[in-house]
């Protein structure tokens, strides 16, 4: 009906994004600072993969810098500069990372075989071919383990932390110190404490329960600091809307900052968690290395992954060596798990009945 | 005389808000005769000085609220308006370097004094602080009835004092719907009287509010301050504006406050009729007109 035209919607677009002759001189300072680490490698004695990669970064920087100092001018220059310093150090920051879950896909996938989840090894051995035996008693252990240091740790280390931030007693300092001093604590000290407090005086044999008190002590420092950072993240004004209804300081903060609080606590528990998954040291020391299925941590040799590892690689063979891999492989894959469930948990929203 | 109706406020409101300057508007508002007796004796403060650490921050600041009064307490930024707000329901020693002089008396008895238990005072002193602060771990309800739990506090029906608060808050049309909706998907002025809604749920006798509408616009203002203007026939409410027109639509008293670089003081107080249209002290007349400073 209408004979006037329907407005026009411009297509978006983005100007500020890069041109193609912008593209262009980046792809030529890569291919030049590309061609400059290949004439240091065949010219100076310097060889390798590194070689390649420190050179190109470094020439990156130069030609990236003079080319903008040319067509800019000096702040320019200094601008991209340092841009292109700090994606460097991002790239070498994140290499090692990349490097080892890389590695550990190629070697791990080769020794993934059904059996792995649902055999032990009380009637094989590590040599024995891939398919044989599996590490279902080092998944039960670890979990067991892991589960019972969180449950000694995850309330002393939220206890700690509400102090810290909450009470703010005559002793914060002092216990602040400690807290930090105690995160540095190698694992094989806690170990080797458990082995001297518990182990040799009392018991007189391995337990896992042992490996989960070591594991809380590692656990302790990584929980509370974590916590209290999340506890100062939530802001006053919400302790004192507690306090000013009525409630005593205790239940303020049970009520309101705790709940406020949430899914960075959960994120405290789980990074401690994966601090101690893979901690090798007291383990070793403390609980022993059945192969067989032990689902009391009270009682008798317990097996664990950190140790199932350990074991295949020493015993040395091709088969046990693409089992430890495979033992290490799952074990990233179950500290993955954790983080993804722990995101989730604590992101959920409040208000669904 | 007799306390008006809250109709009668009301419209009074609609009428005044718009026109003329500000003893016109406060002129226009009748007084309010203090006497209530269902609301207590009131709230008196007695030579209360404050400081932190070193820092002197209110001197000698005597100053009584009558109940079921309206009293705005204005002055220039920085005087010691919310320090002196937060001394009255013991707000103040949450600061850890504070330090407090002087009484104050709630019903004749010393808030201060050894031995009181001060939870009690503060679900006797309620407050509504400057930013909206809704918990954000709970819902609409529960944030109301937040107050409840917090002081461990038993009603005989939660659903009536939800609806009840939220409709004295001038709340429940907007939200009737959602109530079990998280309380931070309110815009800033909808969680500002959930919090008033919040702070009446454990019924309080004197509400202390610190600038509750600086942060929100003037659609929200006007309903807050139409629900201040509700809420006065039953509870002794203390506001903290720098808003003249507000202090002017709102209160019954008018107290000033100005520090001259020392610690903060009360310069005068009267009813807010006066102070706006003919101040004793000229300080006063220079910050009510604008020629301050
Ligand atoms: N936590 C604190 N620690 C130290 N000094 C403070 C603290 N809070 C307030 N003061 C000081 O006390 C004095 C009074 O502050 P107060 O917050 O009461 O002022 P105000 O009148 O409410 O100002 P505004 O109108 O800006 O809110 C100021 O000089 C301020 O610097
Ligand atoms: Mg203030």
């Amino acid at each position: 009906m209408s004979i006037i035209e329907k407005p026009v919607t411009p297509k978006p677009r983005k100007p500020w994004a890069a041109t193609p002759v912008d593209r262009a001189k980046t792809g030529g300072i890569v291919l030049a600072a590309l061609a400059v680490s290949f004439v240091f490698v065949a010219v100076t004695p310097m060889s390798g993969k590194l070689a390649y990669a420190a050179i190109f970064c470094l020439a990156y920087l130069v030609i990236d810098f003079v080319v903008s100092f040319v067509k800019a001018g000096r702040p320019a220059a200094v601008d991209s500069f340092f841009r292109g310093l700090v994606t460097t150090a991002i790239v070498i920051a994140v290499m090692p990372i990349v490097s080892i879950l890389v590695t550990v896909w190629v070697r791990g996938h080769k020794g993934l075989h059904w059996t792995l989840f649902t055999k032990d090894m009380h009637s094989n051995s590590f040599t024995d071919p891939i398919g044989q035996g599996g590490l279902l008693h080092a998944i039960i252990g670890t979990f067991l383990l892991v589960f019972f240091a969180m449950i000694i740790s995850v309330p002393i280390g939220i206890l700690t932390a509400l102090y810290l931030t909450e009470i703010r007693g005559k002793f914060t300092r002092p216990i602040e110190f400690l807290v930090q001093a105690m995160s540095g604590v190698p694992s094989i000290v806690a170990g080797l404490f458990i082995y001297a407090a518990i182990l040799i005086p009392f018991t007189k044999t391995v337990n896992g329960f042992q490996g989960s008190l070591a594991l809380a002590i590692l656990m302790i420092p990584t929980v509370a600091r974590t916590s209290q950072e999340v506890l100062k993240l939530i802001p006053s004004d919400l302790r004192e809307a507690g306090v000013a209804l009525g409630g005593t300081q205790w239940r303020s903060v049970a009520l309101v900052v705790v709940p406020a609080a949430r899914s960075g606590l959960i994120t405290a528990m789980i990074l401690g968690v994966a601090r101690v998954a893979g901690e090798t040291a007291p383990i070793l020391l403390l609980t022993g290395g059945s192969g067989t299925k032990n689902y009391n941590i009270f009682n008798g040799s317990l097996g664990s992954l950190p140790n199932y590892v350990w074991q295949a690689f020493a015993a040395g063979t091709p088969e046990s060596i693409a089992r430890a891999w495979a033992g290490i492989l799952v074990l990233l894959v179950i500290v993955v798990i954790l983080f993804t469930a722990a995101r989730i948990l604590g992101n959920r929203k409040v208000g669904k009945k | 005389m007799t306390i008006e109706s809250e109709d009668n406020q009301g419209d009074e409101m609609e009428t005044t808000a718009s026109k003329g300057s500000l003893s016109d508007i406060a002129a226009a508002r009748l007084q309010k005769q203090p006497g209530n007796s269902a609301l207590g004796v009131g709230l008196e403060a007695r030579g209360v000085h404050a400081w932190f650490g070193e820092k002197h921050a209110l001197a000698n600041v005597s100053l009584d609220f009558w109940p079921g009064t309206v009293t705005a307490l204005i002055g220039p930024s920085g005087c010691g308006k919310s320090t002196f707000l937060r001394t009255l329901n013991r707000m103040h020693e949450f600061i850890p370097t504070a330090a407090m002089a002087g009484e104050v008396l709630l019903n004749g008895e010393d808030i201060y004094a050894a031995g009181v238990d001060v939870t009690k005072i503060r679900l006797k002193v309620g407050m509504v602080f400057q930013k909206p602060n809704p918990f954000p771990s709970m819902t609409i309800a529960e944030n109301v009835l937040a107050g409840l739990k917090l002081a461990q506090l038993k009603t005989e029906n939660k659903d009536d004092l939800l609806e009840e608060c939220l409709e004295r808050a001038g709340l429940w049309a907007e939200v009737k719907d959602r109530l079990n909706t998280h309380g931070g998907a309110l815009s800033g002025g909808q969680q500002q009287r959930l919090c008033i809604a919040r702070a009446l749920a454990v019924r309080p006798q004197v509400l202390l509010m610190d600038e509750p509408c600086s942060a929100l616009d003037p659609g929200s203002t006007l309903r807050i301050e139409e629900t201040i203007s509700q809420l006065s026939s039953s509870v002794t409410i203390v506001i903290v504006t720098h808003n003249m027109q507000q202090a002017a639509r709102v209160s019954d008293y008018t107290a000033f406050f100005l520090s001259d670089g020392g610690p903060g003081q009360m310069i005068e107080v009267g009813s807010t009729n006066e102070i706006f249209s003919r101040p004793k002290d000229e300080r006063t007349e220079n910050y009510v007109t604008g020629r301050f400073g």
